[in-house]
């Protein structure tokens, strides 16, 4: 975990300076006093510097704001134009992209937005603490696409039911197929399990006889 | 783009100062290799290559508005 040691004059003074080092607020550390330091007699004999350890806690609050920080960096190096917005969400952190062209961030099936997913996550996390689940979306695009997943899975389970035979989905990631299954999980004349391995697992509807 | 490439690098490793980016540019695509201490192989590849394969598709779809192909390669000093 990420710390620094620092000696000044006093103890808060050696506080202030870390939190400046570490940029960071109060909050967001664990502060540990090695020495107190003494003015000594006269501020001259005796005196003794302070010195102070602060320990970055990995917190959420600092663990949002380290997503805010790479989401952001990695727009403005892609130049790209592009709001963002940072919520935490039932302890998830919640980040949503808004602008013009963003396409290319989404990428074919959402891919391109799943790797950055994946890497804010993994930098968000490195510190340890509680780990912190990370959600991006661009222009609701997760959104949308739940909804066509929804719609595309009960119209194939109407299809599997009325042709009698199993209906193999187009692979998908684990969160994709997971809507899939919650979806039908009622749908009563079918069973839905996932077979394949990914990238290539993909769910299969099965007609109940 | 290289520095790009350089930031998502420096973000996963241990020790950011020993991570190098070169780029070689040939007629039809341009390499990015990215170099980094050989403890740090782990945390840039990923289990089963994952991280790996996220910075290649970040890099390529800012290829796409560059308008070039790009390949990133990934090695230890």
């Amino acid at each position: 975990m990420k710390s620094v040691e620092i000696v000044a004059r006093s103890v808060e003074e050696a506080i202030e300076e870390g939190l400046k080092q570490l940029d960071v607020t109060r909050d967001e550390v664990e502060i540990s006093v090695i020495e107190e330091g003494t003015k000594g007699f006269l501020g001259i004999l005796g005196s003794r510097q302070a010195k102070v350890c602060l320990t970055i806690k990995p917190n959420i609050t600092w663990k949002v704001r380290i997503a805010e920080e790479y989401v952001t960096n990695i727009i403005d190096l892609m130049k790209l134009d592009a709001k963002i917005d940072t919520v935490i969400e039932d302890d998830n952190i919640k980040v949503n992209i808004t602008g013009e062209q963003l396409g290319l961030l989404i990428g074919r099936r959402g891919q391109t937005l799943d790797a950055l997913q994946f890497l804010t996550s993994m930098v968000v996390n490195r510190e340890g603490g509680e780990w912190a689940r990370v959600i991006i979306d661009v222009e609701a695009y997760r959104q949308r696409r739940e909804q066509t997943l929804r719609s595309l899975a009960r119209r194939l389970a109407s299809k599997a039911e009325s042709t009698g035979r199993r209906v193999a989905l187009d692979p998908m990631n684990a969160l994709e197929r997971r809507i899939v299954h919650s979806e039908l999980q009622d749908f009563g004349g079918v069973e839905t399990h996932s077979e394949g391995k990914d990238p290539y697992r993909r769910v299969i509807i099965v007609p109940k006889r | 783009m290289r520095e790009l490439v350089t930031y998502v690098a420096k973000s996963l490793v241990a020790n950011p100062d020993e991570v190098f980016v070169s780029e070689l540019k040939n007629d039809h695509e341009t390499v990015f290799q990215i170099k980094v201490a050989e403890e740090d192989m782990g945390r840039i590849i990923g289990k089963q290559g994952k991280i790996a394969k996220a910075i290649r598709t970040l890099t390529k779809a800012a290829a796409i508005k560059e308008g070039i192909m790009v390949q990133v390669e990934i090695s230890d000093q």
